[in-house]
């Protein structure tokens, strides 16, 4: 190999050293695949991608004259017996702050906690769907039975009228889905059956 | 090791003595163990990545077939009879264990070819065979490395044959999720363990990958003959080299986006479940960040293979070869930044689908260069049209129009009602099961001559050819019709509006079937006719170093480097 270095007349980095930039390269390759998911949260918070909304403190201090028609859809995932019902849809002034109330309700026999995600739909409309407040992301238990009122309060960002994507969006739809908060088990874990193709797809 | 040449002559009289040398000169001694299971040697380990290429495009092959026998008429044909036959599964069980057996068999389908066949044949067969010849190399840059790469395969083969036969989703067998094991369907869709098994195949089979990428890049910077600069490099070798780097960059990602999928089923984190705060669309992103520059990992190698055999059979260098070199490099480049273009459906903004449309687009100027490189390079040359050329030609032909397809597709506005239809199916299979198993074809009855020694025969590898190209012709450009109108991919089912073209789509599959078998015919053939081939049966076009060796090569060649001027 010296050899052939020298042939070559030129300076030759080893083949150790190559195989050592490689195996970095990978790792970091790897690193950056992971790296992908608190990067890509904050993308979707920064940009509004996907529809995430956006979490402020502030009220807004423009209010237009035009409105904007909201409508709100709760969900529900399987493995939560709750009863989820989304406010009726409103029609505030952009940039007016306003408050609605979803309502949740046990219906299973056992307290169970569940928590909600959400997005806006269309999508383009959740970089100025503004949250002042909200129940998203808090875990959130229920006595067998109770009912909780779940408020949200929400303005609509005045730019809304201004950006090109989104000057023509008539109605915002906020959707919220209930998930159990604690996953019962990995999903990988199988039921307990009998063997053999007994069950259905 | 140039050193030691002067022995070269004396391999065969040295059996006896000199155990000083043993290590330089031990191979004609081998048993067939060490030879073949413990070898560190480039070509003998060509060989088997080539030997399990065809093992596992048989095996694929097969499993298309039995879906094109599905397809043939509307209705449920034979997966219901396969299911009960495979898992026992009886009355109507056999027929929902058969609808999930036809998607487990599209996805071990795609993974079967696209990870043990078209990677093992062009990277690791003729890129593993041909590369250290062609720069003036004695071996790889590590030999054990080699070995490595190659016995990693046949587990993770196995790892993905087995998945097939334990329990996926509740009450049927394997995964059906599609090679892109998009979640929620691989995670709480799959509860059983088949897609755990299809993921630690495909880390498996990409830590092969990835080993076998760092040693042909440290082989082709470091081991280039003298006098070989990159701008003299063989363009074959440009291409193995742009592919190892995609290879480098791209399978670390895949291996974090599956080992995330691993832990959402197993250990209870939630990267792609929305109710932990993730984001099914996150994987998207990952696996096609992936995805995307594994089709061109599929083609480049291809890519190289075909601008040789233009060269040789027109006995005119390659046209524009620098364009050539850079344009390779170009699509590798550019094929990182276009993943979302197979997303178009999962609510991109506007603007960014403005731009995967125009940066996916810009592909097809590169691509463009290679084209019509080619066809500048036969332009007034001295054109023979042997076997392997037929094959380049047939290649850039099906080429053509499965990117013709896909610059259709790539646009936002059309993608959207094709989008998993089949005239994705019929784009797909036509630069790859056209193009690039085309590109594998062409390189083994060009290179098979050096590799064996011996003549194919002229008559059967045309017939090969020629029944290859009607049949997979007949394959799939009829479900581009198909997918126009409106049928979509991964169903075991369809309308009866649909039967006419998927007849035919089926009665092309078993014409290709009869191809593989002439194929495997004509290898048997030319093993058992023995016609010696020569140092170089292709004449003065053959320009590249391979053809300067005997056939087959010594088992080390390059002892003596050549002088490139």
């Amino acid at each position: 190999m010296a050899e052939m270095a020298q042939g070559n007349g030129r300076k030759q980095v080893g083949n150790g050293a190559i195989l050592a930039a490689c195996v970095v390269f990978v790792a970091a390759m790897v690193g950056a695949a992971y790296a992908a998911v608190p990067l890509y949260r904050l993308f979707c918070q920064v940009t509004g991608y996907n529809g995430t909304t956006q979490r402020v403190e502030q009220f807004s201090d423009t209010i237009l004259d035009q409105t904007m028609r909201v409508t709100f859809d709760a969900n529900t995932s399987s493995g939560l017996n709750w009863d989820f019902k989304a406010a009726q849809a409103i029609e505030p002034k952009i940039g007016e702050t306003v408050q609605v109330n979803f309502t949740a309700t046990n219906r299973s026999p056992n307290p169970t906690t569940g928590t909600a995600v959400f997005n806006v739909t269309p999508m383009e409309a959740g970089a100025y769907f503004n949250k002042v407040q909200c129940f998203c992301f808090t875990e959130t238990t229920l006595q067998p039975g109770e009912t909780l009122e779940m408020p949200v309060l929400f303005f609509v960002d005045p730019e809304i009228t201004k950006a090109e994507e989104t000057k023509n969006i008539k109605t915002i739809t906020l959707s919220y889905t209930f998930y159990p908060s604690e996953p019962s088990k990995p999903v990988a874990a199988l039921p307990e059956k009998g063997k053999g193709g007994d069950g259905k797809l | 090791m140039a050193g030691h040449s002067a022995h070269d002559d004396h391999a065969h009289a040295r059996t006896s003595h000199d155990d000083a040398h043993a290590h330089d000169h031990h191979d004609h001694k081998l048993s067939f163990f060490d030879r073949w299971f413990k070898s560190t040697n480039h070509k003998d380990i060509g060989t088997l990545y080539l030997m399990f290429a065809i093992m596992a495009g048989i095996v694929g092959g097969l499993m298309s077939v039995a879906m094109r026998m599905e397809l043939q008429e509307p209705g449920i044909q034979i997966f219901h009879g396969l299911a009960a036959m495979v898992y026992g599964f009886q009355g109507d069980a056999a027929i929902d264990g058969g609808k999930h057996m036809f998607n487990v068999f599209t996805t071990a389908h795609a993974l079967v070819m696209i990870f043990f066949m078209v990677m093992p044949a062009l990277i690791g067969g003729f890129a593993n065979w041909m590369i250290p010849i062609m720069i003036g190399a004695p071996d790889m840059a590590f030999p054990r490395l080699n070995n490595i790469s190659f016995w990693l395969l046949p587990p993770a083969f196995l790892l993905l044959i087995l998945s097939m036969f334990v329990e996926g989703p509740a009450g049927a067998y394997g995964v059906g999720g599609g090679w892109t094991l998009y979640p929620p369907f691989s995670s709480t869709g799959m509860p059983g363990p088949a897609v755990d098994l299809a993921i630690f195949a495909l880390h498996v089979s990409g830590a092969s990958s990835i080993l076998g990428a760092i040693n042909f890049i440290t082989t082709i910077l470091n081991m280039r003959a003298p006098g070989m600069t990159l701008h003299k490099m063989p363009l074959f070798a440009w291409s193995v080299l742009v592919t190892a780097f995609l290879l480098l960059l791209s399978l670390p990602v895949l291996a974090g986006a599956i080992t995330m999928l691993l832990t959402d089923r197993n250990f209870g984190t939630t990267f792609f479940a929305p109710e932990g705060g993730g984001d099914p669309i996150l994987y998207q992103h990952l696996f096609w960040f992936f995805g995307h520059p594994e089709v061109y990992i599929l083609i480049l190698p291809g890519f190289g293979i075909v601008s040789h055999i233009v060269s040789t059979f027109s006995r005119k260098p390659v046209f524009g070869y620098l364009g050539m070199a850079y344009a390779m490099v170009a699509i590798g480049a550019v094929g990182f930044i276009v993943w979302a273009h197979h997303m178009y459906t999962v609510g991109l903004s506007l603007d960014a689908q403005r731009y995967f449309v125009f940066a996916t687009m810009v592909i097809a100027v590169p691509t463009g260069i290679k084209i019509f490189s080619w066809i500048a390079t036969m332009w007034g040359g001295s054109l023979s049209f042997r076997t392997p050329m037929i094959w380049a030609i047939g290649f850039i032909f099906l080429f053509t129009v499965g990117g013709v397809t896909g610059v259709q597709l790539a646009n936002a506005g059309l993608d959207r009602s094709l989008h998993d239809t089949y005239y994705v199916v019929a784009h797909f299979h036509y630069v790859l099961s056209l193009g690039a198993v085309f590109a594998i074809f062409a390189a083994w009855y060009y290179w098979f001559p050096k590799m064996s020694g011996y003549m194919y025969s002229e008559t059967l590898g045309n017939l090969h050819f020629w029944v290859m190209f009607i049949g997979v012709n007949l394959v799939f450009f009829p479900q581009h019709f198909l997918g126009l109108a409106g049928m979509p991919r991964r169903y075991i089912d369809y309308p009866d509006a649909f039967a006419g073209w998927n007849y035919v789509s089926s009665i092309g599959s078993y014409i290709s079937f009869v191809g593989v078998l002439i194929f495997l015919y004509c290898v048997w053939e030319a093993f058992a006719k023995k016609r010696v081939a020569g140092d170089n049966p292709w004449g003065e076009g053959a320009s590249t170093l391979e053809w300067q060796l005997s056939s087959p090569p010594p088992f080390h060649q390059w002892e003596q480097l050549p002088r490139i001027k």
